[in-house]
């Protein structure tokens, strides 16, 4: 089965994401949206400074675990839409490699929609990221 | 039979290939896991999870013949 997908070559523009928003404008049963923006941050390991993350995945599976993940939300939330966007490739630190944008006729049920949706992408999802240091080494990323 | 195999992210770094089709005749995952290890002797020293048909499954899982990766810690968002 082919599930919608999820991955943007390299970052999530900001205009990309203003964009998305004004597209809600005629949905007006919506009361409330909730937005997730997960940015590339550069911590600072033994010295050395990351500037980007490059990011792989299993796409076939990943899309997959995405279209279950909004299954499991449209079920237990009520939503009116959700949107997902994820990249792929390199993302320097500063920019946004993670959407995820919900709505709702009320504002309680997009708060607790959106961290259901975060947490269980970071926890299911197989994508993998190469932390790139600014001195080109690299260590590989595990999310907490 | 003939399982096509897929390594990932820092996986693939040890394996320095993204895929390969492998002819093998046991019958668990953990069996193909030690073949390949003799392969790729660093295999070992890495934390994995394993797919078989795009579900993760336990490496005592029987192969069904689908396509099997090899997955390091999630890292997406």
């Amino acid at each position: 089965m082919k599930h919608k997908n999820v991955f943007k070559s390299g970052a999530i523009a900001s205009e990309f994401i203003g964009e998305s928003i004004a597209k809600h404008q005629s949905k007006t049963n919506i009361g409330a949206h909730n937005i997730f923006l997960g940015q590339v941050r550069a911590d600072v390991i033994n010295g050395r400074t990351i500037a980007a993350i490059e990011y792989t995945a299993y796409e076939d599976m990943a899309n997959a675990k995405f279209h279950e993940i909004r299954e499991a939300a449209f079920n237990k939330f009520d939503l009116t839409c959700m949107h997902i966007y994820h990249s792929l490739g390199k993302v320097k630190a500063g920019e946004i490699c993670l959407f995820v944008f919900v709505s709702s006729p009320h504002r309680k049920v997009v708060f607790e929609a959106l961290e259901f949706l975060v947490e269980r992408i970071k926890s299911d999802v197989p994508v993998f990221g190469k932390e790139y240091f600014e001195d080109k080494t690299h260590q590989w990323k595990v999310n907490k | 039979m003939t399982i096509k195999v897929k390594y990932f992210g820092q996986i693939a770094e040890v394996t320095g290939i993204q895929e390969e089709f492998v002819k093998f005749s046991g019958v668990t995952l953990m069996e193909l896991v030690g073949k390949l290890s003799q392969k790729y002797p660093d295999l070992e020293k890495k934390s994995f999870q394993m797919a078989q048909n795009k579900e993760l499954v336990s490496l005592d899982s029987k192969l069904t013949g689908d396509e099997i990766a090899f997955l390091p810690p999630f890292a997406g968002g």
